[in-house]
């Protein structure tokens, strides 16, 4: 199948001043626009030509693999963002996060380590396993947690390209500033 | 002993516009100058301390995995800025010259394969030009791996390196890997190259 760029669920602004508008302009518009013409061009005459994305995270390698997970990592990311952000968990997803890590404050903190500590180019995940239990992965590169059987519920590009023009080499000021447009809404909706 | 950042031989603003005084300063200051601190903190009352960079590379796979990272980052950034400058020659000349002619067929030959080596390093890393004996290669790593490392797929001397990491190009190029890389080609410092193949 051929795969199409989500448009964002926001105004390309809205984000403001935490990621700025120029900063999605490429990330959506360029980079994420990249991966899904790469993964279009790559998968013609090969076994997934018809395969969906999910097919392609579990499935594939090299450069299949890299733009389809790329496709899906950003849309997951793009999709989880509100300027009307609710900055908390609540309910059932609020239990999970406290049983797994004491606090939301103790999990915010092992999420912003782990993302301030990856290495190179990748992502920060909180996922589910097949217990329900929650955990933090952090994956270089394109690497997706549905390549490990995990349920993805909440993701952080650690990719310079998702805060170079804003912060620079300061990735710990993205992250803190990642907490503020991130919606719990939508991660329970995940969950 | 400690491991210090060195100075450029050369300003900021000396390899525009090709690469952007901001880009060099954020780099040179921030990026290589966290490498190098936490280079020297994590060697710091070790076995390792008083070690070279070399000696650190060769035995990389039995140390941690902060000298790997910071260690690779010191050395490459050294040599990355010492194999620019502005107004170089257009190409490499003599025995540098033959060699590449020798692996590669031509220069434009060269300069092909080691773009592309630069624009398929998925995610961060380096494109080197490698010398075994007299012999020359092009190889890429991924993060701040070398071909001085034991544990690199292509081991030899890196006389050549271009920086892929997003930071060595965000804040001019964007996206725009491939230009930022035609960009590099026209900052190579080709002397210094020479004197690396030589050894
Ligand atoms: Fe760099």
């Amino acid at each position: 199948m051929s795969f199409t760029l989500p448009p964002l669920p926001y105004a390309i602004d809205a984000l403001e001043p935490y990621i700025s508008a120029k900063t999605l302009e490429f990330h959506h518009g360029k980079h994420h626009q990249a991966y899904v013409t790469n993964v279009n061009n790559l998968i013609v005459g090969t076994e997934f030509e018809n395969a969906n994305l999910e097919t392609i995270i579990k499935k594939a390698e090299g450069g299949i693999f890299n733009n389809g997970a790329q496709v899906y990592n950003h849309t997951f990311y793009f999709e989880q963002f509100s300027p009307k952000a609710a900055t908390e968990p609540s309910g059932a997803l609020k239990a999970a996060i406290e049983k797994s890590f004491g606090s939301f404050d103790a999990f915010k903190e092992a999420f912003t380590k782990a993302a301030a500590t990856l290495f190179g180019s990748g992502w920060v995940w909180l996922v589910k396993d097949a217990t329900g239990a929650l955990s933090i992965v952090q994956t270089s590169n394109a690497g997706c947690p549905l390549r490990d059987g995990l349920t993805p519920l909440m993701t952080c590009d650690v990719w310079e390209h998702a805060y170079y023009l804003d912060k620079q080499n300061l990735r710990p000021k993205y992250i803190e500033d990642f907490w503020k447009i991130l919606d719990w809404k939508v991660v329970e909706g995940r969950f | 002993m400690s491991f210090e950042l060195t100075k450029l031989p050369y300003a900021y603003d000396a390899l525009e516009p090709y690469i952007d005084a901001q880009t060099m300063e954020i780099h040179h200051q921030k990026h290589h100058g966290a490498y190098t601190n936490n280079l020297n903190a994590a060697v710091q009352g070790t076995a390792m301390e008083g070690k070279t960079i070399e000696q650190l590379l060769a035995g990389i796979s039995a140390l941690p995995v902060a000298v790997r990272n910071n260690g690779g980052g010191f050395y490459n950034h050294n040599l990355y800025w010492e194999i620019m400058a502005p107004g170089g020659a257009p190409a490499p000349e003599g025995d540098l010259a033959k060699a590449i002619d020798a692996a590669f067929g031509s220069y434009k030959e060269f300069k092909d394969a080691f773009t592309k080596a630069a624009l398929t390093r998925f995610g961060s890393g380096w494109a080197w030009l490698v010398k075994q004996g007299d012999s020359l290669v092009i190889s890429s790593t991924p993060n701040q791996d070398n071909p001085l490392m034991d544990l690199a797929e292509v081991k030899g001397t890196p006389i050549l390196g271009v920086d892929v990491w997003e930071h060595a190009y965000y804040l001019k190029y964007q996206n725009r890997r491939p230009d930022y890389v035609e960009a590099f080609f026209s900052v190579i410092n080709w002397d210094e190259v020479a004197k690396r193949f030589k050894g």
